[in-house]
């Protein structure tokens, strides 16, 4: 197999130097990080800028704040200046108002001295800054907090759900003989082919008259029996070797018991790939919860960001910063679990 | 949390114990599917059912018995047309403007997608550094809510953004992406392809990966072009994945919705409105809500999603079986 590799990989030059195709290779790899990771390295930079900085053309990279001093006699901290040209030329100047093409700025050192300054003739003191407070107004002026909560609840509760009534029933279909199983396996494949997408009217009338409209467990409940979870775990429970089931029977142990303290621990690693499969779909979910809930304190992260993009879309700086929130989560499981969501993804065929 | 969990398993054992005195071991099977039946059946089977009734009757009633029976007025209003690559001679101009929207889109989206994956695929089959990481970086975005890729990209789209800051630099006029149908339409499928492309690559560098070594030695012996090799004898072995890529991506493709109704609300005007969008509009944003006629469009929708999954368990029967 090394060999083989060797061979379809190889660097068609000889070791150590690059050909044309290595060169071809590494461009399309480079172009790739920049289009796949740039826009949201952009997205993260620009969560740190002020909504002034944020209203720039053409926009810069790395986010700057105007440099502001206190001045005697000023209740606000004042805009601070570089003079370039005209009579005050290499002077620091803090601006008090601006009329038209000129400003009354004044010298901090002596404040009660007002100096006229064309515009044409400063440029601001800037550094780098990160606006924070894009982040922090968030949770102050924002019920950001709720959201997180409902997103949060609706994950954890449907996953652990799915996982559990998943389980049970694969088990069933993995380690039982009875009558009617090739049914139910048979009906399962057949929920695989109905998407919720097609059947959001019904959908929809079931929620309502199990009182679940508008509530979290409206979107936890109809979702959690997925055919692909039981399939996934049925095929992993079938290499379980039924000899020591049938041990832990002469034990007199119960049937739950083997399914609680035998199998499932067996299935671990099973369970654990469908678990960060089900902790993304709940987390990204978007068009069941749109539907089931349209009271704003029950929205989603999802709902609340996609809500907020027509209230605020001249306000972005509170906007990016929720957006950076939403993925975070997203992105700090795929830095620890990148290898198992590739898999995962890989053996069930996604959704 | 097993210590919550611990203790609750081992309340739920004393019940259990008593039933499977009960009922002895085999039937005990159904104690287990139970909970995963019930589900099934009141939110998968039972709303299968309740589309078709739904689809009969009209109205704006959301329980069934208020609401009158129509027969097939719903699928004959959908169908009513002249002629329908003319929306503006249907009954339902935006279901037909829906219905060719989505099958543009689904072209291209799909065409564009496997092109790229398998590019992609193939550039991550060499001999490359940090291969790892790499496969990270065009799998990242796949992992991204709906809402935030829409969100990156208006951001970087709007009319001060950085792509027209480029432009601008380079001489050119700023475009105001999202307000032209052309452009916007564009942008959607650009924006579902970095979407989910790493899923695609990831399969088919699996499928690449699965191709035995020794055809590519006998390969090198004979003296093969590169080209050929890859004409010859990857594409042919890889086929049966990419059969399975194209049609898991035709399915996902016709199911478009959240991305492209966060990213353009399905504007300007009906240019980037799909199929699963006018459902949502026809059933659950409007007013009235059409329930009977979304039900109707659902469907017709379900109709081509059953068609396609099941070339794709017959694509997957016979790779398991080859």
């Amino acid at each position: 197999m090394g060999k083989i590799m060797s061979f379809m990989t190889r660097t068609r030059a000889g070791k150590g130097r690059m050909d044309w195709t290595d060169w071809l290779t590494y461009g399309y790899l480079f172009v790739g990080i920049v289009l796949m990771f740039g826009p949201v390295v952009w997205l993260v930079l620009s969560s740190f800028k002020t909504e002034a900085d944020l209203q720039r053309f053409p926009p810069r990279l790395l986010p700057y704040a105007q440099e502001t001093v206190k001045v005697e006699g000023y209740d606000q901290p004042l805009a601070l200046f570089d003079i370039v040209g005209g009579d005050h030329e290499g002077r620091k100047l803090a601006m008090v108002r601006r009329v038209g093409l000129v400003a009354q700025m004044v010298d901090p050192a002596s404040p009660h001295e007002r100096l006229r300054v064309n515009v044409a003739d400063w440029q601001p003191i800037e550094r780098i800054s990160l606006a924070v407070e894009n982040y922090t107004e968030l949770f102050e002026r924002f019920d950001f907090l709720r959201y997180l909560w409902n997103s949060t609840f609706i994950t954890v509760m449907a996953t652990a759900i799915m996982l559990l009534v998943n389980s049970m029933a694969a088990f069933a279909l993995s380690k039982y003989r009875f009558r009617g199983r090739t049914t139910v396996l048979m009906l399962v494949i057949g929920t695989l082919m109905i998407p919720q997408t097609v059947v959001l009217v019904p959908l929809f009338l079931i929620t309502h008259e199990l009182g679940m409209l508008n509530s979290l467990w409206g979107v936890i409940i109809p979702g959690a029996a997925t055919p692909t979870g039981v399939f996934l775990l049925r095929q992993y429970m079938i290499t379980i070797p039924d000899e020591i089931l049938d041990a832990a029977r002469m034990d007199k142990a119960s049937e739950w018991k083997i399914f609680w303290r035998i199998i499932l621990p067996l299935s671990a690693p099973a369970i654990a790939v469908l678990a960060i499969l089900a902790i993304m779909w709940r987390w990204n979910d978007f068009l069941w919860p749109l539907i089931v809930l349209s009271e704003t304190e029950n929205f989603t992260l999802q709902l609340a960001l996609n809500s907020f993009q027509g209230e605020m879309s001249t306000q972005w700086s509170n906007l990016l910063a929720m957006t950076v929130l939403t993925l975070l989560p997203i992105a700090l499981v795929f830095m620890f679990l990148q290898k198992y969501i590739a898999t995962g993804i890989a053996s069930t065929g996604g959704k | 949390m097993y210590t919550i969990v611990a203790p609750v398993m081992r309340i739920v054992e004393i019940p259990f114990a008593f039933v499977q005195s009960r009922l002895g071991i085999p039937r005990l099977a159904w104690l287990f599917l139970a909970p995963n039946l019930i589900l099934f059946g009141v939110f998968a089977f039972l709303p299968i059912i309740l589309n078709f009734l739904y689809a009969l009757t009209g109205g704006d009633q959301v329980l069934l018995g208020a609401r009158p029976f129509v027969g097939a007025a719903n699928f004959q209003s959908l169908a009513n047309c002249e002629n329908v690559f003319d929306p503006n001679s249907c009954e339902r101009d935006l279901f037909w403007r829906a219905i060719w929207n989505s099958v543009l889109f689904v072209v291209l989206q799909v065409g564009l997608m496997v092109g790229f994956s398998l590019l992609t695929a193939l550039v991550l089959n060499r001999d490359i550094r940090a291969r790892g990481f790499f496969r990270g970086v065009f799998f990242f975005p796949v992992l991204l809510s709906p809402v935030v890729v829409a969100l990156i990209w208006k951001w970087i789209l709007q009319r001060n953004g950085v792509l027209n800051a480029g432009l601008e630099a380079m001489g050119y006029m700023p475009v105001l992406w999202l307000l032209d149908r052309q452009w916007a339409f564009a942008w959607s499928v650009f924006l579902s392809v970095w979407a989910h492309m790493g899923f695609y690559t990831l399969i088919l560098l699996a499928g690449l990966q699965a191709i035995p070594g020794d055809v590519y030695e006998a390969a090198l012996m004979d003296r093969a072009s590169p080209w050929r090799t890859f004409r010859k004898i990857t594409l042919p072995l890889l086929a049966p994945t990419m059969l399975v890529v194209l049609v898991l991506a035709l399915i996902k493709g016709v199911q478009t919705f959240d991305e492209v109704y966060a990213f353009t609300g399905g504007g300007p005007g009906s240019a980037t409105t799909f199929i699963i969008q006018y459902i949502y509009q026809t059933g659950f944003s409007g007013a009235p809500r059409l329930f009977g006629l979304a039900a109707a469009a659902s469907i017709l929708l379900a109709l081509v999603l059953a068609v396609l999954t099941g070339v794709q368990l017959w694509v997957n029967r016979r790779n398991v079986d080859g």
